[in-house]
């Protein structure tokens, strides 16, 4: 299983690997080698090209010998991974949960459940994302020493995230008027019907900035993974600091973030004004 | 046919329908009149239970359909309502809007559905519209879609709240026009309207309800020409001066 998996994860790279050359914003990371991180270096560094053997030679030594940028790589692949297994979870769960407390207002009381997704809801958000993946792996998860622990990062975080998805939903679900309910169920569909084909699908368009929104700020919460030994791009990069004791990784790492980050929320408000229009159209007023 | 007996409704301290009792048999028009805030949407909505009766009963067709045990949807189903603000899925296109609940209630293949579509859409004169979404129509086409949407569920009675109320005056017409076909061919139906000519016109029986009573019911002929309460002329000569 785990072969496969690891295939998966090989295919996976290669194609990320001619993602990443197609991307033009990487060209910054030549920022590395210039005149500019001589400077950076003994800014924040407080070391000198000249003492350290020149830019270039650490450069080398971080990323090129011994393959280490694979490391980054991976790191990277990594922390995608349990981000988009993360904000499935999270999906699943948040939607649940905020149905289970919409229909409660609405009448349709399950009290335990309620209860239940109340207690979940609170917990989660009123606690930090750190302690939370700590307990998981540790506590929860404890004896079960074989399941990888990217898995569990990947569930911790999903486990995470669905504390605020439900929120996101139940804001989308409340946001859409009450005629429509009673149009539903005029017609003789169910409570359970009217949810699923007639609010959800609205509610769930409403908010898909804010939940593409929620897996970027996923993407960067999941940077502590490496205190459960997970080998994510962040603890790659210190992994790579640690064998060189050059400060480069790090910015490496930030930048691969920031990239990452500037490049989806682009995406964002290329899909927010891609819906704007399809509404325009949909009203006619264009 | 539906009965409604000691219907009470009471929206926190304040009693909003208080001892309404009234028949609707088959194949009547039935139009409720009355003042703003005088309860008609309410009673309305008691009757399919959107809204549910604080006391009294609904009964339809012999099933009291206030009784918890009772399948509210099962009832629905036989009853077609029609808002004010129209309340098309928005995320549907016209032909989705209207084969969803056959659809969705397995009551129809998809073929039938769709046929049956576009056969209500000829009949409500959108049927160039089958694979238009909603925010695209005027506000009397989507009433009109709405119509067909309740009517392919083939109810039995269709309860209308003032659909007319939220149209521009050029589009009121048209929708008026579907609802008097309906009742030309025998619909039952149940119709809260502001629009005294057409209730005269089309309605077998008005209902004026006034403070969550009906003050005053009969044929259109004598409600309208000859009322007797004083709360019924008062609002009519108000109402008909406009
Ligand atoms: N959900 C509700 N909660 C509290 N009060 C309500 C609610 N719905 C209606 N009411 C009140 O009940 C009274 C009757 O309302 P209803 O909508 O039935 O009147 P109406 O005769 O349909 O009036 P209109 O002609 O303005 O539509 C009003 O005073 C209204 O404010
Ligand atoms: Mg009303």
């Amino acid at each position: 299983m785990w072969d496969s998996l690891e295939l998966r994860r090989r295919q996976r790279r290669r194609s990320l690997y001619r993602w990443l050359l197609s991307m033009p914003a990487v060209l910054p990371l030549l920022f590395f080698t210039g005149e500019n991180v001589a400077a950076l270096n003994t800014i924040f560094v407080g070391q000198s090209a000249e003492q350290s053997g020149g830019i270039a030679e650490e450069f080398y030594r971080n990323f090129i010998e011994g393959g280490r940028y694979m490391w980054l790589l991976d790191g990277l692949l990594l922390t995608l991974f349990m981000s988009a297994m993360a904000a499935l979870i999270g999906m699943i769960i948040g939607l649940i949960l905020s149905v289970i407390r919409v229909s409660y207002r609405a009448g349709v009381r399950i009290p335990i459940l309620n209860a239940l997704a109340g207690a979940y809801i609170a917990v989660i958000r009123g606690t930090p994302v750190m302690v939370q993946l700590l307990i998981i792996y540790f506590s929860i998860f404890g004896n079960l020493t074989d399941i990888p622990p990217v898995l569990v990062a990947g569930l911790a975080f999903g486990i995470n995230s669905g504390g605020y998805m439900a929120e996101i939903f139940r804001a989308g679900i409340e946001s859409i008027g009450v005629g429509q309910t009673e149009a539903g169920r005029s017609l003789g569909l169910s409570y359970g019907q009217t949810m699923r084909r007639i609010i959800l699908p609205q509610a769930i368009r409403n908010v898909l900035p804010t939940m593409f929104n929620e897996f970027i700020t996923l993407l960067k919460e999941t940077s502590v993974a490496g205190f459960i030994a997970v080998d994510d791009l962040t603890r790659a990069g210190n992994n790579i600091r640690s064998k060189t004791w050059s400060n480069q990784p790090l910015y490496a790492v930030a930048l691969i973030y920031l990239v990452l980050v500037l490049g989806l929320t682009r995406l964002l408000s290329v899909l927010e004004k891609r819906m704007r229009r399809s509404d325009r159209r949909a009203t006619g007023t264009d | 046919m539906i009965e409604v007996v000691d219907l009470c409704k009471d929206f926190g301290d304040i009693r909003v329908l208080d001892g309404i009792n009234m028949r609707i048999e088959n194949g009547e028009q039935v139009a409720i009149i009355g003042p703003s805030g005088s309860g008609k949407s309410t009673l309305l909505r008691c009757l399919n239970l959107l809204e549910r009766p604080t006391s009294g009963q609904v009964i339809v067709d012999g099933i009291d359909i206030t009784d918890p045990k009772t399948n509210i949807n099962l009832i629905r189903r036989r009853m077609g309502m029609v808002f004010q603000s129209f309340n098309l899925f928005p995320h549907l296109s016209v032909k989705n809007n209207i084969t969803l609940a056959p659809l969705q209630l397995k009551l129809a293949t998809k073929a039938e559905a769709e046929e049956r579509a576009a056969e209500l859409l000829r009949r409500v004169g959108l049927l160039d519209k089958i694979n238009e979404f909603p925010q695209r129509l005027s506000g009397g086409q989507q009433q009109r879609v709405a119509i067909a949407r309740s009517l392919a569920m083939r109810p039995e009675v269709m309860l209308f709240d003032e659909p007319t109320s939220a149209l521009d005056p050029e589009m009121i017409r048209e929708v008026l026009d579907v609802i008097r076909d309906l009742a030309a061919e025998g619909m039952t139906m149940a119709i809260v309207t502001h629009e005294m000519y057409f209730a005269r016109d089309v309605a077998s029986r008005v209902i004026f309800l006034d403070q969550g009573q009906i003050a005053e019911e009969g044929p259109p002929e004598q409600v309208f020409k000859n009322p007797q309460g004083e709360r019924t002329k008062a609002f009519l000569a108000q109402v008909l001066i406009n």
